[in-house]
């Protein structure tokens, strides 16, 4: 089978596995949806993580923003929101069909546009930073944002706010949003293989490799960065409005701006799968996620301490993830040609 | 004739060490300029400064008529300033080609371009400017295996794919196989002839400076000592004195 033939296979693959997966196991359909959605915070982190080198650990906070004005748009539309949110209870928005699509379309978009906008202001506040000073301030940011938004009584507080519900049975729901997960997931995956394909790609890549360098060349960094970041904050944002609805109770640490689960996970499933690679997200999302089900499942108390495992292993002597590890035992196959004499020279400096 | 590059009376210090002091000079369009001087003489903060890479005290640095000593690195290098470094810098990770790809000229591009494919004529370029440089068989390795000599050459050869008005060379010949001088030398002969793009090079490689430059500039102890043509730089009394201290290569030639 010729490498174009196996990669319309995969394709073929994982669209049945998209589409079939929930009709096929309609108990796992929701931790299916979390599967793609973690996909698409692998992929959006390793824009900036994996090619450029910007290892943010504040991606999340573009989740919760696209959470929160996604639900905003859906209760303000039709209702008073600081009335709504004051209610006890609240969880009794019923809309006709009409009305909830329409608010779930316009809540998802504004959500997007919000968070990409807070992308743009943010970036140009934080790309001054490198390495580690770049990763605690993004930190930062998204730990404020949580506390910030609980203190914000008209948003529902600490206390949350719950979305509109569904007009449907539940069933037809669950369906719903895990199709729209997964076409979320493939259209972030089309739109990084796009990105990197084309001059984004290698800019991306210079800015890893030698940042000063790139500048002296005259390479718009800042221009690159911003455009990155912003468009991973346009599918976080998408994807934060469409986990809102789906969980459909919604609050700020927890839910919104969870930096110490989905916050952390991005990065621990980029380097699982492999950093600055097109299909290591993916990997790394996918055995991440069973891995982690399989914890919190059979190992529940110690979950967190596998995970720690988890990173520590990943971190000393799993570097390059699965990707980049299938990348240095078959170079030719992702097209990378290496020199003999290096291989030689390497592989002497490691017998000694 | 024109003055690509315009430096007056330009000082620089960094606490109370003064790295230049009240220095002018010219890089005249479509010529080899050279900057020779001992180890510390201010040669590297000299290009610093033209380049954006600090801000001066004093003075002023023009190109083309415009001033820049107020301009950002990668603003000078989008004008067609173009400098390479001391300790090569090359984008280890990425293989030659697309180090060369990348390092199309970003003067006008908008914010479309960023997702551009490349086309074959921008890839036949790379390919020819890999060939000139005596890189093409090794194009599709990953850059940073190569040795520090290639790489070198890749440098070259990324800057020539920009295609800058003038190019500051940072010692070119520095840390090359001497057998390979000569080629390298004929290369920046034929970057400015074939290609027109104007050359300022710091060399402290007394023979390759004779060989290449059409007028030199020395430095010492971060003063303007001496300016002419080779011969006479060479053999003005004090960049003898100046070079005896540390350097003896002058008496080699």
């Amino acid at each position: 089978m010729s490498i174009a033939q196996q990669k319309i296979l995969l394709y073929a693959v994982i669209l049945v596995l998209g589409i079939g997966g929930p009709l096929i196991f309609p108990n796992y359909t929701f931790q299916i949806s979390v599967l793609w959605v973690m996909i698409l915070f692998a992929l959006t982190w390793d824009i900036l993580g994996g090619q450029m080198g910007y290892n943010s650990l504040g991606n999340i906070f573009f989740f919760g923003v696209g959470m929160y004005t996604c639900a905003l748009v859906q209760v303000g539309l039709y209702t008073d929101v600081s009335v709504y949110t004051s209610a006890t209870g609240g969880a009794n928005l019923r809309l006709t069909p009409e009305e909830y699509f329409i608010g779930l379309g316009l809540g998802a978009f504004a959500g997007a546009i919000v968070a990409s906008i807070f992308a743009v202001i943010f970036g140009w506040v934080v790309f001054g930073l490198r390495g580690p000073y770049f990763a605690i301030g993004t930190l930062g940011f998204t730990l404020a944002a949580g506390e910030l938004v609980g203190a914000w009584e008209w948003v529902g507080g600490g206390g949350g706010i719950a979305l509109p519900v569904y007009p449907g049975p539940p069933d037809e729901r669950s369906l719903l949003f895990n199709f729209l997960c997964f076409i979320l997931a493939v259209i972030a995956f089309l739109t990084v293989k796009w990105m990197y394909a084309g001059q984004f790609g290698l800019a991306a890549n210079a800015i890893r490799d030698d940042e000063e360098k790139a500048e002296a060349m005259g390479i718009h960094t800042l221009r690159y960065k911003t455009v990155g970041w912003t468009i991973a904050a346009f599918f976080l944002g998408i994807s934060g409005a469409i986990f809102g609805n789906m969980v459909g109770f919604i609050e700020p640490l927890e839910v919104a701006f969870p930096t110490v689960t989905f916050g952390i996970f991005m990065v621990v499933m980029c380097l699982l799968g492999g950093k600055g690679t097109l299909w290591g997200p993916v990997v790394g999302a996918a055995l991440f996620h069973i891995f982690k089900e399989v914890t919190w499942t059979y190992m529940l108390g110690w979950q967190w301490v596998a995970l720690g495992a988890l990173i520590i292993i990943l971190v000393v002597f799993f570097q390059q993830g699965v990707m980049g590890w299938l990348q240095e035992k078959w170079p030719s196959r992702f097209g990378i040609t290496v020199d003999e004499n290096v291989v030689a020279k390497k592989s002497s400096e490691a017998a000694q | 004739m024109s003055n690509l590059i315009e430096v007056r009376n330009v000082s620089k210090s960094f606490g109370g060490v003064v790295a230049n002091r009240d220095i002018s000079l010219d890089v005249p369009e479509g010529r080899v300029t050279g900057l020779i001087g001992p180890n510390g003489s201010g040669k590297t903060t000299l290009f610093n400064s033209i380049v954006g890479y600090h801000p001066i005290d004093e003075g002023s640095i023009q190109f083309e008529g415009q001033e820049i000593s107020d301009m950002m690195v990668p603003e000078i290098a989008r004008l067609g300033m173009l400098r390479t470094f001391q300790q090569t810098r090359i984008y280890s990770k990425m293989d030659c080609v697309k180090n060369m790809l990348i390092s199309l000229p970003h003067r006008t591009e908008g914010y479309s371009s960023m997702f551009k494919p490349y086309g074959a004529e921008t890839m036949e370029k790379a390919d020819r400017l890999l060939e000139f440089v005596g890189l093409y068989s090794k194009r599709h390795l990953i850059s940073g295996d190569l040795s520090f000599g290639q790489q070198k050459l890749l440098e070259f050869a990324m800057a020539l794919m920009n295609e800058p008005k003038v190019l500051l060379l940072d010692e070119p010949t520095a840390g090359i196989n001497p057998t390979l001088i000569n080629g390298l030398i004929d290369r920046l002969r034929r970057a400015t002839t074939e290609l027109g793009i104007t050359l300022f090079v710091i060399e402290h490689n007394m023979p390759v400076v004779m060989n290449l430059a059409d007028n030199v500039y020395c430095l010492a102890n971060g003063r303007l000592l001496a300016h002419g043509t080779p011969d006479e730089v060479q053999n003005d009394e004090r960049v003898i004195n100046a070079y005896l201290g540390g350097h003896l290569e002058m008496e080699d030639h």
